[in-house]
């Protein structure tokens, strides 16, 4: 296998690994402020269900919860998906766990800020969801970036761990060239690869943290 | 004519401390009370529950004579329902010590987003009326500031015009200058004294007794969440009657 078969094939795998990366922003972002929302609910059931939620989340390896969520339906219910199912998996384990990481950041920045920005806005007259939308989640997300952009890092990486069900990201390909053509270079072109998304991530990210540098 | 008036609010918190114990204020067009005090007393609570920011236990509260809160058949206090408070709350401002401004609006932004989004009232409009009001405010070269590059006299200028944006009847302060360097006290009680000469309705409270004397039309003296003494400025601060009233005012003085 030439050199540029496995780099072409490993970014063939790079597209599903992005695209992996990109569903799984889109869906945990908000559906993770939804859960934070809830977790700092009056509603003591609903309080309690998400913490429950999170702390499993957060308590098991992704991996494993990237299992449960393939072979779930077949085991438990006995459906029968199709082969496509494999990829929705993923995302599903993915968006549902990083959901969780991303509601506890919200949290974290919601609850951090001071009363009196509430309280200034409900003099005014501003209604709860004004409030929220216009006065509080501009400023949590701006505390909380740095944090999301170590998690959207760590997102990167992750992906990989799709192979545990073969999905053909780009590390399932590059072990499948690995152990083919019994050599090193389709992991050290995948380490590259990797690299240079989570370089460019990272910059996109510094550039959004800067451009919210316009107050303190 | 009478813009505010609360009768007999009492308020207790969880550490069954009696915060307010039976207060009653009636304020009238043009009025300036100030409300002088040991801390501790209730003045801030009693603010707070003024501006709906806090609930009283019983009392009735009332803007213009329409009524936001009256005491139920259990002697405990009922709030008018929502529509009916977020019409009251367009009568009454309020200026904080900590200023409370949005730190990601501009001062504009900041002075005329209510008036807009809430009040829904045309943006042209507002933007004129910000205008004179940042103007008023000797800060007209600050409009499109952010306000962490300004200082805590001139934050508390624009705290200022955005109530005043609103249009309200009353305006309260809750120690407008207590957290201001004592060389920034002085523009906060030139602002506020110009709104009296020109009849703003105002509630301040404040630990500033000289200014109270200039200011106020009328003083009233708190203590443990009762009214101890009230009356003219003149009268209270310099000829104080109640031995309470006394011993505070004799501890400020050097």
């Amino acid at each position: 296998m030439t050199l540029t078969t496995i780099l072409s094939k490993l970014a063939g795998g790079m597209l599903t690994s992005f695209s992996i990366f990109s569903l799984t922003l889109i869906f945990s972002l908000p559906l993770g402020l939804l859960v934070a929302l809830a977790r700092m609910s009056k509603n003591a059931l609903v309080k309690g269900i998400m913490r429950i939620y999170i702390s499993i989340m957060r308590g098991t390896p992704l991996m494993l919860q990237l299992l449960v969520v393939y072979f779930g339906p077949y085991y438990v219910f006995g459906i029968k998906l199709s082969p496509n199912y494999r990829y929705w998996a993923v995302i599903i384990a993915f968006v549902i766990n990083y959901a969780a990481y991303f509601a506890e950041i919200y949290r974290g920045g919601i609850e951090s800020i001071a009363p009196g920005q509430y309280e200034a806005a409900k003099v005014l007259g501003y209604s709860s969801s004004q409030t929220f939308v216009k006065i509080i989640l501009p400023q949590v997300i701006k505390r909380i970036i740095p944090s999301i952009t170590n998690e959207v890092i760590t997102l990167i990486k992750d992906t990989s761990l799709a192979f545990a069900i073969a999905v053909t990201e780009m590390f399932t390909i590059a072990k499948a060239i690995a152990s083919s053509e019994k050599t090193l270079m389709a992991y050290v072109f995948a380490g590259i690869f990797y690299y240079v998304f989570n370089f460019i991530v990272a910059m996109i990210m510094e550039r959004i943290e800067k451009k919210l540098n316009y107050y303190h | 004519m009478e813009v505010f008036n609360i009768k007999q609010a009492s308020k207790t918190f969880d550490n069954n401390l009696d915060v307010l114990q039976g207060i009653d204020i009636s304020v009238s067009q043009g009025e300036v009370v100030a409300i002088i005090g040991p801390s501790g007393s209730g003045k801030s609570t009693l603010l707070r529950c003024a501006t709906l920011l806090e609930t009283m236990d019983s009392g009735e509260l009332s803007y213009s004579g329409e009524k936001a809160a009256w005491n139920g058949p259990d002697g405990k206090t009922v709030y008018a329902p929502e529509a009916e408070l977020k019409k009251i709350k367009s009568k009454f401002g309020l200026v904080f010590q900590n200023f409370n401004l949005f730190p990601h609006y501009s001062v504009m932004k900041n002075i005329t987003d209510a008036p807009i989004c809430v009040q829904k009232r045309d943006p042209k409009e507002v933007f004129a009326e910000a205008d004179a009001l940042l103007a008023k405010m000797g800060i007209s070269d600050k409009a499109d500031a952010y306000p962490y590059q300004l200082s805590g006299g001139q934050q508390q200028r624009v705290s200022i015009a955005r109530a005043l944006a609103m249009n309200p009847e009353i305006l309260f302060f809750d120690e407008p200058t207590s957290a201001l360097d004592p060389e920034l006290t002085g523009e906060i009680l030139r602002v506020i004294r110009t709104l009296a000469l020109e009849n703003m309705t105002m509630v301040i409270v404040t630990h500033e007794i000289e200014f109270a004397r200039i200011v106020a039309d009328r003083v009233i003296f708190m203590d443990a969440g009762i009214i101890i003494e009230e009356g003219s400025a003149e009268q209270l601060i310099n000829n104080p009657e109640n031995a309470r009233t006394k011993a505070f005012l004799s501890r400020l003085q050097l």
